[in-house]
């Protein structure tokens, strides 16, 4: 038996319905009160890498909630197979697999958007809310939970990674998803280029950090 | 049982041939469309850098009907026997400017096939956080940039991937290379939103990303002097 691997075990009833109650909060409670992001604090790092423009941002968060559904169901159905001893490893090995997958797929049918994304795609591999779902939820949970909260947590992920993106893009460029609001509006308007930097995604993450513990009533424990 | 060394060997083995299978066969099955996809993108790029392509057009056939594409070497002495295809530029660049292999594409007159309307240039380098590359398009005059194209592997979003959009490649057109007969590059300048219209050898800067304009200027010379040969050649010819 595995040992820390269940300490977020879901007990799923056989004639539980597929969206259930506690299934659908498996998606909705990753979007805001158990955000990846912002209160898990995981994949920060390519949270301020894609986020300058809002159209790799999209895409990077389609790629990874692809990315973190099919590993964690692919995981879930190993579970009970998986040497404890070796978990880590087998997990790396099927994410990069789908992560290369995803990659492979994009390069022959979207060549274009690949073009703008081969190095975050890879990226994905690396990133904490895959392995971290992967070890502490699809390890211990049937398959249609740990896709439900494969597919909520890359989705919590993406909101996040679009608002930052939204922000960047708007304030640093004065345009969303390429589309030149302001010069379109016909009002002068001079990109502020700190947010273009890491340092500006650092500031609009802490900012919505704050909002959101804010309305949530977050306390830090001591 | 599941802890045995015998298990865990033949678990990690059963893993590695599964995914190996898997990405095997993915990469077999895809590579045909993906090498179409380079190729194709290879004669957007060089179309795109001299001609305005619209939406639908059928990339292929403008190539094949207008475009001859040749090798030359520093000398600008042809390459019997050798198509553009062969040539890898990413491997070229490694080697001494005057080793280097040097495609060439002229864009000839639809009415007159005589006639060459514009020679595109491959060109490659180093940005700032890793290799770029792209086309330059010169006129029949041999010496007005008729425009750029540029791509890069790993330039800043938003500031030095810039590069790649038609708002700074279109700076570089109508600017010179020659100046009474030397070979004067175009460089990007540091700054943005000054106006260059009078400077034939200087183009507008991007702000926030003088490094990456750094890169393009050092490809430009490193690249384009290895061409001075073939350039000067026509440019005589011509006119």
């Amino acid at each position: 038996m595995s040992t820390a691997t269940v300490e977020e075990k879901v007990v799923v009833k056989k004639s539980e319905p597929l969206f259930s109650k506690k299934n659908r909060a498996l998606v909705s409670n990753p979007l805001d009160i158990d955000n990846p992001v912002t209160v898990q604090v995981l994949g920060i790092c390519s949270a301020l890498a894609v986020t300058t423009q809002m159209k790799p941002a999209f895409v990077m968060t389609i790629g990874l909630t692809v990315v973190a559904a099919s590993s964690s169901v692919a995981i879930s159905f190993l579970r009970n197979t998986i040497p404890s001893r070796i978990r880590i490893i087998v997990q790396l090995a099927v994410v990069s697999l789908w992560v290369i997958m995803v990659d492979q797929l994009l390069k022959a049918y979207v060549y274009d958007v690949s073009k703008q994304l081969t190095v975050f795609v890879g990226l994905i591999i690396t990133n904490c809310i895959v392995m971290g779902r992967l070890e502490a939820f699809a390890m211990g949970n049937k398959p249609w939970p740990s896709f439900m909260d494969g597919l909520g947590n890359g989705l919590g992920y993406g909101l996040i990674l679009m608002s930052i993106a939204f922000g960047r893009e708007f304030l640093g460029s004065g345009s969303i998803f390429g589309y030149k609001v302001f010069a379109e509006l016909g009002i002068p308007y001079q990109g502020n280029g700190l947010l273009l930097f890491p340092a500006g995604a650092c500031i609009l993450l802490g900012i919505i950090i704050w909002i959101q513990r804010t309305l949530n009533g977050f306390r830090e424990a001591h | 049982m599941r802890q045995s060394n015998t298990y865990i060997i033949l678990y990690a083995a059963a893993i590695t041939f599964v995914c190996g299978g898997l990405l095997a066969f993915a990469a077999v099955s895809l590579k045909d469309r993906q090498d179409a996809n380079v190729a194709l993108e290879q004669k957007k790029n060089i179309l795109s850098s001299a001609i305005s392509l619209k939406e639908g057009d059928d990339i292929n056939a403008i190539y094949a009907d207008q475009v001859n594409g040749f090798v030359l070497d520093v000398d600008g002495n042809v390459k019997e026997g050798m198509s553009p295809v062969q040539v890898i530029i990413a491997r070229e660049y490694k080697k001494a400017p005057k080793d280097r292999l040097l495609p060439v594409y002229e864009f000839r007159s639809k009415e007159d096939s005589s006639k060459i309307e514009y020679a595109v240039m491959p060109v490659y380098g180093f940005g700032l956080w890793n290799n770029i590359w792209g086309f330059v398009a010169v006129k029949s005059d041999f010496n007005t940039i008729q425009g750029v194209r540029f791509s890069h592997a790993g330039e800043t979003p938003g500031l030095g991937a810039r590069i790649d959009s038609d708002e700074v490649q279109d700076r570089f057109k109508g600017k010179t290379l020659f100046d009474n007969g030397t070979l004067k590059y175009v460089t990007i300048q540091k700054g943005e939103g000054v106006d260059y219209s009078d400077e034939p050898h200087k183009v507008d800067g991007m702000s926030g990303a003088t490094l990456t304009g750094k890169g393009v200027n050092n490809m430009l010379v490193d690249y384009l002097s290895c061409y001075e040969k073939y350039l000067k050649k026509n440019a005589a010819a011509n006119q």
